[in-house]
């Protein structure tokens, strides 16, 4: 599949040499005392691109850190309003200077020192004003469909998942990165039983071991956690081996080979697909990897992702703030049902109505038509769902990431 | 309409989207195989014969080994079917549990 023929994607350039394909107000608030500020600032918004992002916690945590840092200074966000109470230890001098530097149009807002609520409101409503007619005049520029990075996620899997929505996102996966484009899938606690034949797919040996070891981790943390869904033998559905079932999720990576792998709000290096390692390093401190899958989409995000694939069955209705999030029901009964969530059918090929490969091309061409503006089901239905909490991560090592 | 779709071209298991019911008869080239119980949806389906030994390949992977001789038609399921992979997950929890 070509792009010939196809209008370039113009983006928005952003001073630090990327280019994204929204164009966004983010409200950060730094710790959970702040959130109701952050809020009532967007509710003056609502038919804006005005998202509110934050981190609850009061306590210091580095992955956090790093995580609204990425994310304040994706290229899909145009402005950053940081609303701090001003007691948190959060780091905001820092996140601050961070988005200056960027290029971006920025304010701090601190509750304690603006003098409460109402003003702190005042002075915000009016920076989100200022920062939407300033970023109205953002630079355009091409994006070639090359320098895009997509991720895909699965929530509320049924039967059907691993039979028409993943494989069809797997092959789109594939052909997205035949064109050039970057490609990251995570969770690594779904690919349990398929480590081996994943470190196969790897570029190098070492990246291969890797794999390996990070399977290993999340296999060790969920049983920690006591997670029950790997226990073998789970027959429901017509599932035989605990290989297969794993495959079922594990087939929206499609077949490329694995270039590299990073954690979140690492950038990828290089173009292809990349797996994202999501389970914490170190001994279980702060909970499950994953509780929801809106966390899973918004690490993606930070670590650049332009859009989301994001696969169903039983029919999640999440989008995210940031990035767009394309929604592919793999059932055709939930999809009678959930119609205006959904933007693609992929459970139509149990009806014979498609193959997997055309609602392949069905995904590539909507990421093209989302990166040219189109708004997906979950943008029009004013979706922007964001989740953040602790987590702690050691940096990657020099073998997830081979040059070549 | 199709009952049995094949996810992957290097799959020697089809996977069911419609049930066949008991008793009803499925035609494999030409061949006709009559079933005795029902089979629903996300069952597997042999394509092919698989020898016992022999790996059975879903979504391109082998995602087990064939306990015994599945004829071409034969439903593949737990009765005829094991995981590769225990072996090594049971490893894991032992380790896990010597902590």
């Amino acid at each position: 599949m070509s792009l010939s023929g196809k209008s370039e994607i113009i983006g928005y350039e952003r001073a630090d040499g990327r280019v994204g394909i929204r164009n966004v107000v983010v409200i950060a608030y730094l710790v959970e005392c702040a959130h109701h500020v952050a809020r009532r600032i967007a509710m003056y918004f609502p038919d804006d691109p005005v998202h509110v992002i934050g981190f609850s916690g009061c306590y210091p945590n580095s992955y956090a850190d790093k995580m609204m840092n990425a994310l304040c200074t994706h290229p899909n966000v145009g402005a950053v309003l940081l609303v701090s109470l001003g007691c948190e230890s959060f780091n905001r001098n820092r996140l601050l200077a961070n988005i200056e530097a960027s290029g971006r149009p920025v304010r701090l807002v601190g509750i304690q020192s603006t003098g409460g609520t109402g003003h702190s409101i005042t002075e915000g409503k009016a920076f989100v004003q200022s920062a939407l007619s300033e970023i109205a005049h953002v630079p355009r520029a091409v994006l070639p469909f090359e320098d895009m990075i997509i991720g895909v996620v699965s929530g509320g899997s049924d039967a059907t998942s691993g039979l028409t929505a993943n494989p069809a996102a797997g092959r789109a996966f594939d052909k997205i990165v035949e064109m050039g484009a970057t490609a990251i899938f995570e969770n690594t606690g779904e690919m349990i039983g398929l480590e081996h034949h994943m470190a196969g797919r790897a570029v190098t040996a070492e990246l291969g071991n890797e794999l390996i070891e990070a399977v290993n981790k999340a296999a060790r943390y969920y049983s920690i956690m006591g997670h029950g869904s790997f226990a073998p033998g789970n027959a429901e559905g017509g599932l035989t081996t605990l290989e297969e079932k794993s495959m079922g999720a594990y087939c929206k990576s499609g077949s490329a080979p694995i270039v590299g792998m990073i954690k979140p709000a690492d950038r990828p290096g290089r173009k292809g697909l990349y797996l994202m390692d999501i389970v914490p390093d170190g001994e279980p401190r702060f909970g499950f990897p994953n509780p929801n899958d809106i966390w899973e989409m918004n690490e993606l995000i930070a670590s650049g992702a332009h859009c989301v694939l994001f696969t169903t069955g039983r029919g999640s209705v999440a989008g995210s703030a940031i990035s767009p999030v394309i929604k592919i029901c793999a059932n055709p009964e939930t999809y009678r049902r959930m119609e205006e969530d959904m933007d693609i059918n992929a459970g139509k090929i149990l009806y014979d109505e498609a193959t997997t490969d055309q609602v392949a091309d069905e995904i590539v061409e909507k990421i093209i038509r989302v990166a040219h503006g189109e708004m997906t089901c979950s943008e029009s239905l004013g979706h922007q769902e964001f989740v953040l909490g602790y987590k702690s991560f050691e940096p990657i090592g020099p073998a997830c990431l081979p040059v070549g | 309409m199709e009952k049995l779709l094949r996810i992957h071209r290097d799959d020697n298991v089809l996977v069911v989207k419609r049930l066949i019911g008991a008793g009803e008869m499925m035609r494999f080239d030409g061949e006709e195989l009559v079933y005795e119980y029902p089979i629903g949806l996300g069952h597997k389906i042999a394509a092919e014969f698989i020898p016992k030994g022999g790996k059975v390949i879903k979504f391109g992977i082998p995602i087990g080994s064939a306990t015994e001789d599945i004829p071409r038609g034969a439903h593949v399921h737990l009765h005829n079917l094991k995981s590769d992979y225990l072996p090594t997950f049971t490893l894991d929890h032992e380790f896990i549990g010597k902590k």
